[in-house]
């Protein structure tokens, strides 16, 4: 039993961490007040250019590197729609995501069935040691320490750097923060493919290092879940963790609940942190007060630059 | 803003021109960028081209295919539309699609040996209602609580693809079935009536989105109701100062879209399927949303981009075969209709113009 408890929080970490990064970028584009839902699209072409470049290299950074770049790439499409065309931010991220679902296939299905080495777990010195939460929270790989990392570079950059401000005010009111001599179209761009970036990254970790081995439909919905995360958190980057590592457990649970033949259904565990997603959704937007506080204003709507 | 003596400026009035060559130079672009993708891919692009858009019109038995795949999408999309000219993004009709779908089959699993006339009736009203119910979700929580009804209707989507997983490893799965997931079939008394000739699978759904098409060409170009959604989506303030009534708008638009989604389900299961299985639709859910934009929205438009969307899905299957095109060409292409569409409906709203030089001549649009 404890071994299994422990087997459960210890996975959860490698479990989260794919949505910890999606959903961190995703915080960032959208604290500038873009919503980019072609996540699970971006995920699942990076996935595919990760396993590729690392079945080819044989260098996981190799794979990390390019799972980053061909997010970025397709985040870009996005950008493009969304600020040199003003598309609606709704169906330019869906177009893209759908793109992404259907070159990752395309991609893909060249190496079906073939399969990596995962990374190495690496055992932090003396925490490691420490009973039960030695092999819980010290013994885990590089990306997963990545990962709480990220969180904290995340949070430094929106509240303590001036870039950071900019970003967090051109998400409130992108005019106002034009007429303050601010870049909106700029910093956005930059935004969306930091989002890309990250959705790289997570894509990357799931199929090279969390399940090293390739099929068609392996995100199955993380990215939609990285999209709940950020409302789950409340637009808040250690929330956003927490909420990571909770899915990730969750979803875990479930299987081991299974293994130990414990009649809750599986798909129902894999429904929580969407119904919970909903939830927090609903209790946050019922107040004014509380959606200034949490979510950003200008979140969703096309800017159009003033000439 | 200016670009090579050019400067982009928002139009006045929005171009009729513009807004029907966009579908067109969409259509297009998407082509020729799918050519030369699989040309790189090596596929020959004549025999591409072939498959994809006349060997679907070549027999009757594909024409039956291009049909049962455009009924969906369009009576998705119709639904769909209605909201989305309100500014109420539904975006899961796929999950509204499969809980009318698990509720519409209720009635042959639970009666496999009615013969009863009105099993058919009593599916489609309960497909409908249950996928009314499904969207009914996202409208109260986004009326009475203001929940975003974009992230509501995604979620809501995750999780009845978990319901219908969950029913198929257990209540509903087919006690005699080996153990796969997947319902019992439906009796002759479940299943819509096909037409065309002997194997063509054509069949009543066909009929339903002829009927909901032109009723919703009436309901737009004609009802009050309709007018009042558009204003509310094109001008909110003035709707407002109008008195109508943004609640009832959101309301309208999710009940519409969910009952639309919920009859396609309900075509999917008593249609070619003819049982309930885990994969019931190839994301007709989402391929409608695209359907409806390349359609501008339009009960008319939307008609004729369904059809383009069935053929884009029929054709995939054929290169699949003859020009061993990969099974996602078709996603790819939808993708890459979409985006071109956002891309080119800019010109719709926007103009480029030479930028006036000191002789003072303006060069035209």
């Amino acid at each position: 039993m404890m071994d299994a408890l422990i087997f459960v929080l210890a996975g959860a970490f490698a479990t989260a961490t794919p949505l910890l990064f999606a959903a961190l970028g995703e915080l960032v584009v959208e604290k500038s007040g873009v919503l980019n839902l072609s996540v699970e699209g971006m995920m699942a072409l990076s996935a595919a250019i990760a396993f590729m470049a690392t079945l080819q290299s044989g260098s996981h950074l190799v794979g990390f590197v390019a799972g980053a770049a061909s997010g970025a790439l397709l985040s870009a499409v996005f950008a493009v729609l969304v600020l040199g065309f003003m598309a609606n931010q709704v169906a330019a991220g869906l177009a893209v995501g759908i793109l992404g679902l259907g070159l990752s296939a395309l991609f893909g299905r060249a190496f079906e069935g073939a399969t990596l080495m995962g990374l190495n777990k690496v055992a932090i010195p003396l925490l490691s040691d420490i009973p039960v939460l030695g092999r819980i929270l010290f013994t885990q790989d590089i990306v997963v320490y990545g990962g709480i990392a990220a969180t904290g570079l995340v949070a430094w950059f929106l509240y303590r750097t001036k870039a950071g401000l900019t970003l967090r005010v051109i998400g409130e009111n992108p005019d106002t923060a034009h007429a303050l001599g601010m870049r909106p179209v700029g910093v956005r761009f930059l935004a969306i493919l930091f989002g890309g970036a990250m959705a790289g990254l997570a894509g990357a970790y799931a199929s090279t290092v969390l399940t090293p081995l390739w099929s068609q439909d392996m995100i199955a919905g993380r990215g939609w879940i990285a999209v709940a995360l950020v409302v789950f958190g409340t637009w808040r980057p250690g929330r956003v963790a927490v909420g990571a590592y909770l899915f990730g457990a969750v979803s875990l649970l479930g299987l081991a609940l299974q293994a130990m033949g414990i009649g809750i259904p599986a798909q129902f565990m894999t429904c929580l942190p969407y119904v919970l997603t909903i939830v927090v959704l609903v209790a946050i937007s019922a107040d004014k007060v509380r959606v200034r506080l949490n979510a950003p204003a200008a979140l969703g709507e096309s800017y159009r630059p003033a000439s | 803003m200016s670009f090579l003596g050019y400067t982009v400026l928002p139009r006045t009035q929005t171009s009729a021109l513009a807004l029907l060559a966009v579908p067109l130079v969409t259509i297009v672009l998407s082509i020729v960028t799918m050519v030369i993708m699989f040309s790189l891919l090596g596929a020959d692009p004549g025999v591409v081209l072939y498959s994809f858009f006349i060997e679907p019109l070549a027999s009757s038995y594909n024409l039956g295919e291009l049909l049962i795949k455009a009924s969906p999408l369009i009576l998705i999309a119709q639904g769909l539309a209605i909201g989305f000219r309100a500014r109420v993004w539904n975006i899961g009709a796929e999950g509204q699609l499969i809980i009318g779908a698990i509720c519409a089959s209720l009635l042959p699993i639970f009666w496999p040996d009615s013969q009863s006339a009105w099993m058919l009736p009593g599916m489609i009203l309960i497909g409908a209602l249950a996928g009314m119910a499904w969207a009914g979700i996202a409208a109260y929580l986004k009326a009475s609580f203001n929940a975003s009804e974009i992230i509501v209707t995604l979620m809501l989507t995750e999780i009845a693809k978990q319901v219908l997983y969950y029913l198929l490893t257990g209540p509903l799965r087919d006690p005699s079935g080996y153990n796969f997931p997947q319902s019992v079939m439906f009796p002759d008394a479940g299943l819509y009536p096909t037409f065309g000739g002997d194997g063509v699978r054509a069949n009543l759904s066909v009929l339903i989105t002829l009927v909901v098409t032109v009723g919703c060409w009436i309901f737009v170009t004609r009802s009050f109701a309709a007018f009042r959604l558009m204003v509310g989506g094109v001008a909110s303030d003035a709707a407002r100062y109008a008195g109508f009534s943004q609640r009832r708008a959101i309301w309208m638009s999710l009940l519409i879209g969910g009952a639309a989604a919920g009859l396609a389900g309900v075509g999917e299961i008593a249609g070619p399927i003819g049982k309930l299985q885990p994969i019931l639709s190839p994301g007709y859910g989402y391929a409608a949303i695209i359907v409806a934009f390349l359609g501008g929205l339009h009960p008319v438009g939307i008609f004729f981009a369904g059809l383009f969307m069935a053929l884009v899905y029929v054709g995939g299957d054929i290169a699949l075969v003859s020009a061993g095109v990969p099974a996602s060409a078709p996603v790819v292409f939808q993708g890459l209709l979409l985006i071109f569409y956002l891309a080119s409906y800019f010109f719709v709203r926007h103009e480029v113009r030479r930028v006036p030089q000191a002789t003072g001549l303006r060069g035209a649009a």
